[in-house]
């Protein structure tokens, strides 16, 4: 009797696969993360100089380019599967519009 | 399928060839019924008993798993989607995670006004102590990507390395929130002085103890590279673990502009 299980020899190291392949080098995570060091030190500078009405916007968009940078490259959401990416911004947009709506709701009813 | 003995059952000697569990030491041409029946090494050719099997074929179909088992020949997971589980799991995690977080962040936005004659977050928070907690914990991503890059590349060494940095950086973080909430605490904000103190205690206190968890990990993980423990895909494991810590991250990020840097 002859088996037909068939064995897979290893990928050869160095093989891109789907989910291998990060999309940066090095020297790149370093210029992000430089980046968002300076993102972070800019919003620490808006919290102490009077900018009027553009305050809460400036650090809400830095807040989310941080957050949105570190998923995409740090995290690699943006090279991977896109399953990957629907798996989790699908917590994060149900948990935002949740805890918006109840924000909401204590806001309106509760004054 | 009666055993041999009991009442009704075929005596030993009457069985017919090919019936039952295979011989193995003598006949292996009657039919398998369960994948149980099939010896390791695979069942051998008629006429050839487990002795004279092939000592590559045995080897090759009876070896532990290494590095890269779960590929499958065009280099994808050996899964139904063609990705990883683990990798799926954890990613599961993390938006189940942000559920989590939400609450929290949103019950302190609920409560940060309510700190009726006590200490409230203006009169309490250090924003460049803070700030510079804020710096660690992302330079620990920064080094946290770099040790994923380094065990991708096979390079261990490194790896281990650039994991225990990043578990130094987190550790650095976290001496410093217990030097917050010892500060704050010594200051008259205690856990139950107001409907403020709790909820930030309980927000920066969760995160705080997933820094921990996340520590735990690194040092963990270092450990087990070490000693080459670490079973199936190390670079896998190592992105898993980099992806925990990289939410945390993340975490902190939004908690520091929302309770930090914007005021009540």
């Amino acid at each position: 009797m002859s088996t037909d299980v068939q064995h897979h020899e290893p990928p050869v190291e160095g093989d891109l696969h789907e989910d291998d392949h990060h999309g940066a080098t090095d020297k790149q995570y370093v210029v992000i993360a430089v980046i968002l060091a300076a993102m972070t030190a800019i919003e620490v500078a808006v919290s102490y100089i009077d900018i009027g009405p553009l305050f809460l916007p400036v650090l809400l968009i830095l807040m989310v380019v941080k957050f949105l940078t570190v998923v995409s490259y740090f995290m690699h959401l943006k090279f991977d599967n896109k399953l990957f990416s629907y798996l989790f911004y699908t917590g994060l947009l149900l948990a935002v519009s949740v805890y918006i709506g109840a924000l909401a709701m204590f806001h309106f009813f509760l004054r | 399928m009666s055993e041999p003995g009991e009442p009704g059952g075929t005596p030993p000697e009457q069985k017919e060839p090919g019936a039952g569990a295979p011989d193995l030491g003598t006949d292996t041409s009657g039919p398998v019924d369960t994948l149980d029946q099939i010896p390791m090494g695979g069942v051998p050719e008629p006429g050839e008993t487990p002795a004279e099997q092939s000592p590559d074929r045995a080897s090759t179909i009876t070896e532990m798993p290494t590095h890269g088992e779960h590929r499958d020949l065009e280099g994808g997971h050996a899964t139904t989607t063609g990705l990883s589980n683990n990798k799926m799991g954890m990613w599961l995690f993390l938006g189940s995670e942000c559920l989590l977080f939400g609450g929290l962040i949103s019950t302190y936005m609920l409560y940060r006004g309510r700190h009726s004659g006590s200490i409230g977050p203006d009169q309490i928070y250090d924003i460049p102590f803070t700030s510079v907690s804020s710096f660690v914990l992302l330079m620990s991503s920064l080094t946290m990507v770099l040790a994923v890059s380094s065990i991708t590349r096979g390079d261990r060494r490194n790896a281990k390395l650039w994991l225990v940095i990043t578990a130094l950086l987190g550790a650095t973080f976290l001496g410093g929130q217990v030097y917050e909430f010892t500060t704050f605490y010594r200051e008259g904000l205690g856990f139950t002085t107001s409907l403020f103190s709790s909820s930030f205690y309980t927000l920066t206190g969760f995160h705080g103890t997933h820094v921990f968890v996340g520590i735990i990990m690194l040092l963990s993980l270092t450990g087990m590279l070490s000693r080459r423990r670490v079973t199936g895909d190390e670079a896998e494991v190592v992105e898993l673990v980099g992806l925990y810590w990289h939410f945390v991250d993340i975490v902190w990020i939004v908690i520091f502009t929302l309770v930090y840097l914007i005021p009540a």
